[in-house]
């Protein structure tokens, strides 16, 4: 909310700058987001008249004006503005004059015309965001007279960023309040004198929805004139805080609101027809409404109505039928109780969010109604005239909210808080902030204003306390913690470990979203997400992903697109899973591989990373938790993997991931060129571990032989190892294969497999005729099993 | 015995000038070898009358020995200009770069996040998680913000059909915590979070840090304390801290917790406050005998400050060229 300074000292008048006074506002708790001066560097730009306006001889969007600027001669000014009209009163900036835009104004030619300075527009004077030509100033602008002066120049238009329960600080007088209470600069009397009634009229109000509208104060002003404009004063103070002048009645409303935080509403009284009636719509009413949308609502909206159907939605925005316009005479000014249980939530549902909305929203005072209609009264007949009807409020008390007594303990204040504050220092912040105070034996009972409906139990009113004390004023104390030694589990390597395996690796940590393209998802996981969002910030991020690969997939390609060659990267993050109804989160470490095993350098072919070389990877991360023997990698199918290199990694049975080459087919998705190699492990499942127990160690020396078999291609190396270590199993230590060799001498369909034993006893040496022993048996456990010959 | 002397002194010149070891070789053959000159004297000393042959033997012995040793010592020194030869030839360019794999590194936000861990671990704080998926009583209800609070605007939340909803900070943890360990309590819960906004400044997703202590009078005084000495470890510096009054339905009362950066700019870093009644109280905590307090740290603010990033996108854009900086 924008506030201008002038307004706020009105109001209350601290003896602080405006720095100060912003640096104050902020340790109120309502932050500032900026501070804007107005009409600084624009002193000498003076009010003149347009006397004559004229085509300009050689440009269509030009005009030539003549123009009095008060000395008594008029001056040729060049005009580009389109709204530049004979009579108008504008800002002249003359010859010498430097805006505080920069531009320096002397006399010159405009394509021929010489023109004697510039009629200036809002923004070139640093007045606004935007204008759509020079200034209109009233026709009573005194001409000759500096415009600074005639608006009341500078000022400063402080931003501040209000939290959501303080619905009193949505108006000056608000914030008022909590300076005067912070600086003890005293508040301007907000009671408004009643403008007493001069006519009888009175429009019927009939309170049937008293939960939805405990309070509505009217009053009907007969006979203002429509011609009227709002004082510059008046129009200035609207436009600094970012509201634009419209007509008396409208300005006045808002100019209340802004003041009081009472938003109001002003009929033309002339088009009501009935008793008006604050009630809840029926489904599927509608209503056409001031910005000349028709909206359906639902029955959850108070709205009023009168005999016509609805007029408006409550505090929200008022109908088209009964609006004000250029020709109204006759006006019904409305000041309602909106509480905050029938306001919550309405104008996102109709995705119209007001002044009025966010006021009522967030809380207004219940018993700032007549106070609003009263003001907006006074300042009606002051510039429009009319004849006012005596103010009518209708309540039903037993629907307004009423404020209770709290009880703020001494002990507890200073245990909450950590600090001891005097008695007297207590009770001068909670009078300050207007809350009635009575001293009871171990504290006081405070009774807050309507207007404070944030405080409702104890810890509110500390907050109050500390807030206008100073949260400065709190020490800092490290407490005494209760805290015993807990144990450091070894049932499972923490994450950190892994990222730590995988970095020592050359793996790149990356975060990619949670949230993927639908499409991808599914190209990848083989399934189609059920785990939709609503609201997506965009379509290609619109499903919970099931697995890390796309994400990673696309940050490869992006990386490639940006001249890398090599990727490595990891990411250690969740992956969502289910229906809405059975979701589960499930904790993955990914990894993809893309280009040369190690970085180009010299004596390095630069071969590519294989699946094998990745493999290493993952065994080597798998190897922190389980033991080799638990692990098989096992031949699978996967949508995202080339079948054929694509292993589902099993630990005693159990699958806990995948690893394999990307198919070539998403491969060209995403441009990716080289071979892209994945895993993906489910960390709970993979990381599960126990302390490790040592075995003893043999003394004796281990004795190694190495054979060569040829199979076939199809026999897996994991079996052939299966069968080697089961032929001896007590003696057989280790069993290794060296190398795997196709091609010249061996037959089409087989390979040449050469294994390494390590054999070795825990009691004694082996011997020689011991090892012959142990190879006689595996070669003949080979030829049956797998029909291996033995090669020379 | 005639010529001795000038035997060895041929001798001895011959090896000056074998010129490796090969020749050093021959030279030894040719004087000490079977049929080598010197061993040819010895066996002529049967033909030397016998009173003469102790002495002429000692005479032959005394110059086989000065050949001998004068071969060893030439042999020293070309072995030495030998392994001199060798070494060089072995010798390697030191500057060259170093063979196979480099290493990886933590992405910035982990990094923080691992320290930022390390620092509360080291206190006595556990580490907590908690659902991303969540739903509304977690997420909202049990922290005070019922249905249609206005402060439910601020989260700008991302639903799924049917209620549930993408965390918007981790403070559901809190309730998920004491609901399960009861208090006293005393845990940092980091994770990811989002927000359905995405601007210069906001990204849909990024991480936060809850921090919830829970026990008998524990204070505001306590929470600045720990705020403190939390971004001066962070930071490894002195700092200077503003708590400024705030607003979360959550806590009562609240703070938004601002630094000085640069030319004495306040920037905003965290928020927190001392645990609201009603969060006790629905999580089933005596709200008269335990006071707690909470905060909830923004980590990729915390990370752009203390590594230079100034776009916060850079974070989530993976290009390796920025994350291979932090090693």
């Amino acid at each position: 909310m924008k506030i201008a300074e002038s307004w706020l000292r009105e109001w209350v008048n601290p003896n602080l700058d405006t720095e100060a006074l912003g640096h104050q506002l902020t340790m109120l708790g309502h932050e500032v987001d900026g501070i804007e001066i107005e009409g600084v560097g624009i002193e000498d730009v003076v009010i003149a008249e347009v006397v004559e306006v004229e085509r300009h001889p050689d440009a269509d969007r030009l005009t030539v004006c003549k123009v009095a600027d008060g000395s008594g001669d008029t001056v040729d000014v060049v005009c580009g503005a389109p709204n530049v009209k004979k009579g108008m009163k504008s800002p002249l900036a003359k010859p010498g004059v430097k805006l505080p835009n920069g531009l320096k104004l002397r006399k010159a030619k405009i394509r021929g015309v010489v023109s004697n300075g510039m009629l200036c527009s809002a923004v070139e004077l640093g007045l606004g965001d935007e204008s759509d030509g020079i200034i209109d100033l009233p026709e009573d602008a005194p001409v000759g007279s500096s415009l600074v002066d005639y608006l009341s120049l500078p000022d400063a238009v402080i931003d501040l960023d209000l939290t959501p329960n303080r619905g009193d600080c949505f108006c000056v007088l608000g914030i008022a309040r909590d300076v005067s209470a912070l600086t003890g600069a005293s508040l301007a009397n907000s009671s408004v004198d009643p403008v007493p009634a001069t006519i009888k009229d009175t429009h019927p109000v009939e309170l049937v929805e008293p939960a939805g509208c405990p309070r509505f104060a009217g009053r009907i002003i007969r006979g203002i004139d429509p011609q009227a404009k709002s004082p510059v004063w008046m129009t200035e103070r609207l436009r600094r805080v970012g509201l634009r002048a419209i007509s008396p009645v409208v300005d006045v409303t808002n100019y209340v609101m802004l003041e009081y935080g009472q938003p109001l509403h002003a009929y033309d009284s002339a088009r009501l027809q009935g008793p008006i009636r604050p009630r809840l719509a029926k489904s599927g009413e509608k209503v056409t409404l001031l910005d000349e949308k028709e909206v359906e609502l639902n029955d959850a909206t108070m709205i009023i109505a009168d005999d016509s159907g609805p007029i408006g939605i409550a505090g929200i925005m008022g109908g088209l039928s009964t609006a004000v316009s250029d020709h109204t005479t006759d006006v019904f000014f409305e000041a309602a109780f909106w509480p905050q249980d029938f306001m919550a939530g309405r104008a996102r549902a109709y995705g119209m969010h007001t002044d009025a909305s966010l006021r009522f929203e967030r809380g207004v005072d219940p018993d700032g109604q007549a106070r609003a209609v009263e003001r907006a009264t006074g300042l009606l007949l002051e510039i429009a005239g009319g004849a006012a009807g005596p103010l009518v409020v209708d309540s039903a008390k037993q629907h307004l909210p009423l404020r209770k007594k709290i009880r703020l303990r001494k002990a507890r204040l200073a245990r909450l808080l950590g600090l001891e504050i005097d008695d007297q220092k207590v009770q001068t912040i909670l009078e300050g902030l207007e809350l009635g105070v009575k001293t009871v034996k171990d504290g006081w009972d405070v009774t807050p204003p309507s207007h404070r409906f944030d405080l409702e139990i104890e810890a509110d009113l500390i907050e109050e306390v500390a807030r206008i004390h100073g949260y400065d004023s709190v020490p800092e104390i490290t407490e005494s913690v209760r805290a015993p030694l807990t144990s450091v589990t070894e049932t499972r390597i923490e994450l950190e470990r892994v990222a730590e395996t995988l970095i020592a690796r050359d793996y790149q940590e990356v975060v990619t979203y949670s949230f993927i393209d639908s499409d991808a998802n599914t190209a990848f996981t083989g399934v189609e997400s059920e785990l939709i969002l609503s609201n997506p910030i965009s379509s290609d991020m619109s499903v919970m992903r099931a697995s890390l690969w796309p994400g990673m997939v696309a940050a490869a390609a992006a990386n490639m697109a940006r001249q890398q060659d090599r990727v490595r990267i990891f990411e250690a993050s969740k992956s969502f899973h289910g229906s809405m109804e059975a979701h589960t989160e499930v904790v993955r470490v990914a990894g993809l591989v893309t280009g040369p095993v190690v970085p180009e350098q010299w004596g390095d072919k630069g071969e590519d990373a294989d699946f094998f070389h990745v493999k290493a990877d993952v065994e080597a991360v798998l190897s922190l938790a389980a033991d080799a023997n638990e692990i098989k990698f096992v031949p699978a199918r996967h949508a995202a993997l080339q079948s054929g290199q694509a292993a589902e990694i099993k630990r005693s049975g159990e699958v806990i991931g995948v690893l394999g080459r990307l198919h070539p087919a998403l491969a060209k998705q995403y441009d990716l060129r080289r071979p892209v190699y994945l895993f993906e492990l489910d960390a709970s499942r993979a990381l599960a571990t126990h302390a490790p127990i040592a075995a003893s160690i043999s003394r004796f020396p281990a004795i190694r032989r190495d054979i060569a078999v040829i199979v076939d291609n199809a026999v897996s190396a994991d079996d052939l190892v299966a069968a080697v270590a089961s032929s001896a199993p007590e003696l057989i230590k280790d069993v290794r294969i060296f190398d795997i060799y196709t091609g010249a001498g061996i037959e089409a369909g087989r390979k040449s497999v050469a294994i390494g034993l390590i054999l070795q006893e825990t009691s004694r040496t082996l011997t020689d005729d011991d090892a012959d022993v142990v190879m006689a048996a595996t070669i003949s456990k080979l030829q049956d099993k797998f029909a291996a010959d033995l090669r020379d | 015995m005639t010529g001795l002397d000038d035997l060895v002194y041929a001798a001895a010149s011959e090896i000056d000038a074998a010129a490796d070891l090969a020749a050093l070789d021959a030279v030894r053959v040719s004087y000490l070898g079977k049929k080598g000159q010197l061993t040819a004297r010895l066996k002529s000393l049967s033909q030397v009358p016998a009173e003469e042959r102790p002495a002429a033997g000692q005479e032959i012995n005394k110059a086989k020995q000065a050949v001998q040793g004068r071969i060893n010592a030439r042999r020293k020194v070309l072995e030495a200009v030998a392994l001199e030869a060798k070494l060089a030839a072995d010798a390697v360019d030191v500057s060259l770069p170093g063979r196979g794999q480099s290493i990886g590194g933590h992405h910035p936000v982990t990094r923080a996040m691992v320290r930022i861990e390390k620092i509360f671990r080291n206190a006595g704080f556990g580490v907590r998680s908690g659902p991303e998926i969540e739903d509304d009583f977690h997420n909202f209800t049990a922290l005070n913000i019922p249905d249609n609070h206005p402060a439910r605007a601020m989260h700008d939340t991302f639903y799924f059909p049917g209620g549930h909803l993408l965390r918007t900070h981790t403070s559901p943890v809190q309730i998920r915590a004491i609901a399960k360990e009861g208090v006293p309590i005393r845990i940092i819960a980091p994770g990811r979070v989002y927000r359905c906004d995405s601007d210069q400044t906001h990204t849909p997703m990024f991480h936060q840090v809850e921090g919830l202590v829970i026990d008998e009078n524990v204070s505001f005084a306590n929470l600045k304390a720990v705020l403190h000495q939390f971004v001066e470890a962070f930071f490894e510096r002195k700092a200077e801290l503003r708590f400024r009054p705030s607003y979360f339905p959550f806590t009562e009362p609240s703070a938004e917790v601002d630094i000085t950066w640069g030319e004495g700019k306040w920037l905003e870093i965290l928020g927190c406050g001392m645990v609201h009644p009603n969060v006790l109280e629905s999580a089933g905590v005596d709200a008269e005998k335990y006071t707690g307090y909470a905060f909830g740290i923004g980590i990729e603010r915390l990370a752009m400050l203390r590594y230079g990033v100034s776009d916060l996108r850079t974070f989530f854009e993976n290009d390796l060229r920025f994350l291979r900086q932090f090693r």
